[in-house]
């Protein structure tokens, strides 16, 4: 499709999109959102820039190739097990550090969001690898 | 110990980082690594001596019984010193004989990780461990014989070995999980403590079968000695050293190491010596007619292997120490035989036998090495094989069982080698001369070395025998978990025995004359042999190995025959009445019925949902058909979310998104909506899928009545915020909780990528 409209839009919905994206993977832990649904969201966006552009334009102006999404993002899965064995615990057990910037608020960050974040990756990779096998497939 | 098979791994993958230059001295390096680690665990024999046993082990999964057990005991010692002296020399061999070919990295590659896995098979005091460096020894025996991979045969032969060796290394598995399953652990100090419970076992003869079906296999037993027959199509150093000195002898090995275990039981001498019987006197009865030289001593080595299998069987004390004996014997004599072959096939460029005519007229030394290598095959005094003979002779002569047959078994074997040598020996020395070979003696004169060494230990280990004893005796105490005292003298004084002997050296030298130049009763008995054994165990192996390949092919195309409707209905039905099955086994058909009024919104939904599932199935057109299925999907999620699923929800909304784009990808490629299938099909298409439809109905009804307790919900929701941080129960489920679920997922997903990537474009290549 060559829609001005949709080809200009899709500049700005850019940001919206991928914040969406990594808002919902953030927030995942404790409310709705996560790196499934996250990773989704960052799929979605190409494929609103596909019907806006051609398939073709997007693949070569994405950097980085589906299947090197998919491979650091099982990547991320298989880190975010390394610190649990490293610590001795049982494998896959979930290590939590926590930060307190006030009185009130306390960040804590965990392997899961790493092993979120490489589902995150991998999903956006399968989604775009069904994408563009089936759109530039003659 | 582990040490020792880490820095054979690393240097084996470091072969391939030494660059050319250098790459002339790595055999001799490799050769001197051995020797190290010879002299190494030599410098434990003073331990072993005393009965200490060395083991280190590393715990991997000590529930299972998998750990990673290392015990240097007497018979591992005894291993240990053959596999890594006989590797020394074999690879100071190979730097002269492999130096003219393509590929040596690649050898060496192969024949240290083999001297490693061979280490690591006597090493291993935990059987499942030990198992996997036998199939390793295998594999390598395979890569080694299929060296020369631009040869059909080679590569026959090749495959023929891996499928023989395998098929034993298989069963020998099933008897090491018996074994295990009966005691309860892997380890070998556990199956030597509970031999007597093994032994009475209802399941001891099945296990004992399979036992030897890997023995057998791997010791090139009949009737499966064919492949070692083939396995000569392997560059020269590699029958030396796997075929004749080591990896042949690992069934020996084995039966040495399970003797405490399963040994000296009336089954065990009742299967062992026959076989082993009929084997070294096949070997040998057939080495006689041979004229190539590999196959002789491939052929001998039969016999050597068989006679050492019957010593195993017969379970006497005495034949256990003619057994270890006999083990150093025959892995001098041969593996020095095996590389005097390969010099002369470098030398003529032939390995037929009747070519050689006075090849070693003007090469004394040459002479010298062959002579002594042959005549201690024939067991003649002062060479070491003769105290092999006799020490093998007077354990027949004493054996409780048949030990009159088995010693005129033995002596026609011993006459038959006896011929064997000196037909060899006659036929390398006299005849013509038909070669001028001053030059190409000059330039393979460093193949010479390693026999040479063999023969000053077999001639030295003749005049002064005792000093094995010292390594046999431990072997020895661990067979009869006791002190073992062992004199080997070469001069027995006059007995029944030397006479024996005496008269198989006369038997031999007549047999020997009547054959010698009389070439008409040669063929004669050639044809004679053929029609003997009409069975070709070679040619009914591939026979058999091809109708099975054909067998298997037509069972794959009936099952994988590449409809994915039929794929799909046949996993629907099939599922279908597991379901149903399961539905009744679990408390008959009680289904919950206990159905109460939702709000009207939720009804229109359900009714929305409905109507345009119906659409979706009776539509004609694919765009319409792919709306009324996202219609369906987001009439869902709609539902999803009014019970407070608001992860799930807003995933099925995501995806139905991207279902209908990808969707209509698809449509853009496919032709127009055209009728495939006739009425009936479509008739019995809609029975199953509303039928799959009607049971997962009723699987979620019954879900509701059945409650399994305690339920896992209500320990999910109490840890998730206190265990697992999070408040999000979904979330911490993914990614905490059942996070392995989660990686499966994941990988599938990758996977399922992958292959539509390569299906797709495999189909543009064949346009």
């Amino acid at each position: 499709m060559n829609s001005v409209i949709l080809q200009i839009a899709s500049k700005y919905l850019r940001i919206l999109f991928l914040m969406f994206a990594i808002i919902a993977l953030l927030r995942g832990h404790n409310q709705p959102g996560g790196g499934f649904i996250g990773g989704l969201l960052a799929a979605l966006y190409i494929v609103f820039n596909t019907l806006a552009f051609t398939s073709k334009q997007i693949k070569d102006r994405l950097k980085v190739s589906p299947e090197a999404y998919m491979g650091v993002g099982l990547l991320c899965v298989l880190l975010s097990f390394l610190p649990s064995v490293l610590s001795g615990a049982p494998l896959m057990q979930g290590v939590w550090v926590s930060y307190s910037i006030s009185d009130f608020e306390v960040i804590k960050l965990g392997t899961p969001l790493l092993f979120d974040l490489g589902v995150f990756i991998a999903v956006m990779g399968v989604t775009l690898m069904f994408l563009f096998t089936l759109s530039t497939h003659k | 110990m582990i040490l020792v098979l880490i820095l054979y791994l690393l240097l084996a993958f470091a072969l391939f980082l030494i660059p050319k230059k250098v790459s002339k001295y790595t055999p001799v390096f490799i050769a001197l690594v051995q020797l190290l680690v010879f002299g190494l665990f030599l410098s434990f024999l003073p331990d072993i001596q005393n009965g200490k046993t060395i083991s280190s082990l590393v715990e991997w999964m000590p529930r299972l019984g998998l750990n990673l057990e290392f015990t240097l005991d007497g018979l591992s010692m005894v291993s240990v010193l053959l596999i890594t002296f006989i590797g020394f020399l074999v690879f100071i061999y190979a730097n002269t004989y492999m130096s003219s070919y393509q590929g040596t990295t690649r050898f060496y590659f192969y024949l240290l990780l083999f001297s490693a896995s061979m280490l690591g098979l006597v090493l291993s005091s935990n059987f499942i461990q030990m198992f996997i460096f036998w199939e390793l020894t295998s594999i390598l025996s395979f890569l080694l014989i299929s060296f020369f991979n631009e040869n059909e045969q080679a590569r026959k032969a090749a495959f023929q070995s891996l499928f023989v060796t395998g098929l034993g290394g298989l069963c020998l598995l099933v008897a090491i999980i018996l074994i295990g399953s009966i005691v309860g652990s892997y380890s070998l100090t556990d199956w030597i403590d509970k031999a007597e419970l093994i032994k009475n076992d209802g399941k001891y003869l099945p296990i004992l079968l399979l036992v030897l079906a890997g023995v057998f296999t791997k010791s090139a037993q009949f009737p499966f000695h064919f492949w070692l027959l083939g396995a000569m199509q392997a560059p020269t150093p590699v029958s030396a050293y796997l075929h004749s000195a080591t990896m042949v002898k690992a069934g020996i090995f084995l039966l040495a190491r399970l003797y405490p275990i399963l040994g000296g039981t009336q089954e065990w001498i009742n299967i062992i010596t026959p076989v082993g019987a009929i084997t070294m006197l096949i070997g040998a009865y057939l080495a006689i007619t041979q004229i190539d030289i590999k196959q002789i001593f491939a052929y001998t080595t039969i016999s050597a292997l068989g006679i050492l299998v019957v010593l195993f069987g017969i379970s006497t004390e005495l034949s256990i120490k003619a057994a270890f004996v006999f083990l150093f014997v025959h892995a001098f004599y041969k593996a020095s035989l095996f590389m005097l072959a390969g010099y002369f096939v470098k030398l003529t460029g032939s390995r037929i036998i009747n070519s050689y005519g006075g090849i070693l007229r003007k090469n004394l030394l040459g002479l010298i090495i062959v002579a002594v290598a042959l005549l201690s095959m024939a067991g003649i005094p002062p060479m070491f094989g003769f105290i092999g003979k006799e020490l093998i002779y007077e354990a027949k002569f004493e054996a409780p069982w048949l030990s009159s047959l088995l010693l005129i078994l033995g002596i026609l074997t011993n006459v038959l080698m006896v011929a064997v040598s000196l037909l060899v020996l006659f036929k390398l020395y006299l005849g013509e001369a038909k070669f001028d070979l001053g030059v190409a003696t000059k330039k393979y004169k460093l193949l010479l070395v390693s026999p040479g060494i063999l023969a000053v230990l077999s001639l030295g280990l003749g005049l002064f025998p005792d000093t094995l004893s010292g390594i046999i005796e431990p072997a020895l105490s661990y067979i009869y978990s006791g002190e073992a005292v062992i004199k080997l003298k070469l001069w027995h004084g006059f007995n029944t025995i030397l006479l024996l002997s005496a008269l198989t050296m006369l038997l031999g030298i007549f047999l020997f004359a009547l054959t010698y130049k009389n070439k008409r009763l040669i063929k004669g008995w050639q044809r004679m042999n053929v029609r003997l054994f009409s069975i070709n165990f070679n040619r009914s192996f591939s026979k058999g190995l091809s109708s099975f390949i054909k067998i298997s092919a037509k069972n794959t195309h009936f099952i994988q025959h590449g409809y994915i409707r039929y794929y799909l209905t046949t996993i629907i039905v099939f599922s279908s009445l597991l379901l149903l099955f399961q539905l009744y086994i679990t408390r008959g058909w009680e289904i919950n019925t206990n159905f109460s009024l939702q709000p009207y919104y939720i009804s229109g939904v359900v009714c929305i949902i409905t109507f345009s599932s119906l659409i979706s199935v009776f539509s004609k057109d694919g765009l319409f058909t792919i709306t009324a299925m996202a219609v369906t999907g987001y009439g869902i999620s709609l539902i999803y979310l009014y019970y407070s699923a608001v992860d799930l929800a807003i995933t099925q909304i995501i995806v139905e998104t991207l279902m209908v784009v990808m969707f209509v990808l698809v449509l853009r490629k496919l032709p127009r909506f055209i009728v495939v299938s006739s009425r009936a099909t479509k008739i019995r298409d809609g029975i199953i899928a509303l039928t799959f439809g009607l049971i997962m109905a009723m699987l979620a009804l019954k879900a509701l009545n059945v409650d399994i307790h305690p339920s896992i919900a209500d320990f999910l929701v109490e840890n998730s915020y206190t265990k697992a941080h999070g408040k999000n129960v979904v979330n911490v489920i993914l990614v905490d909780f059942r996070a392995l679920d989660t990686l499966g997922e994941v990988t599938v997903l990758v996977i399922a990528a992958l292959g539509v990537f390569t299906l797709l474009n495999v189909k543009k290549v064949r346009k």
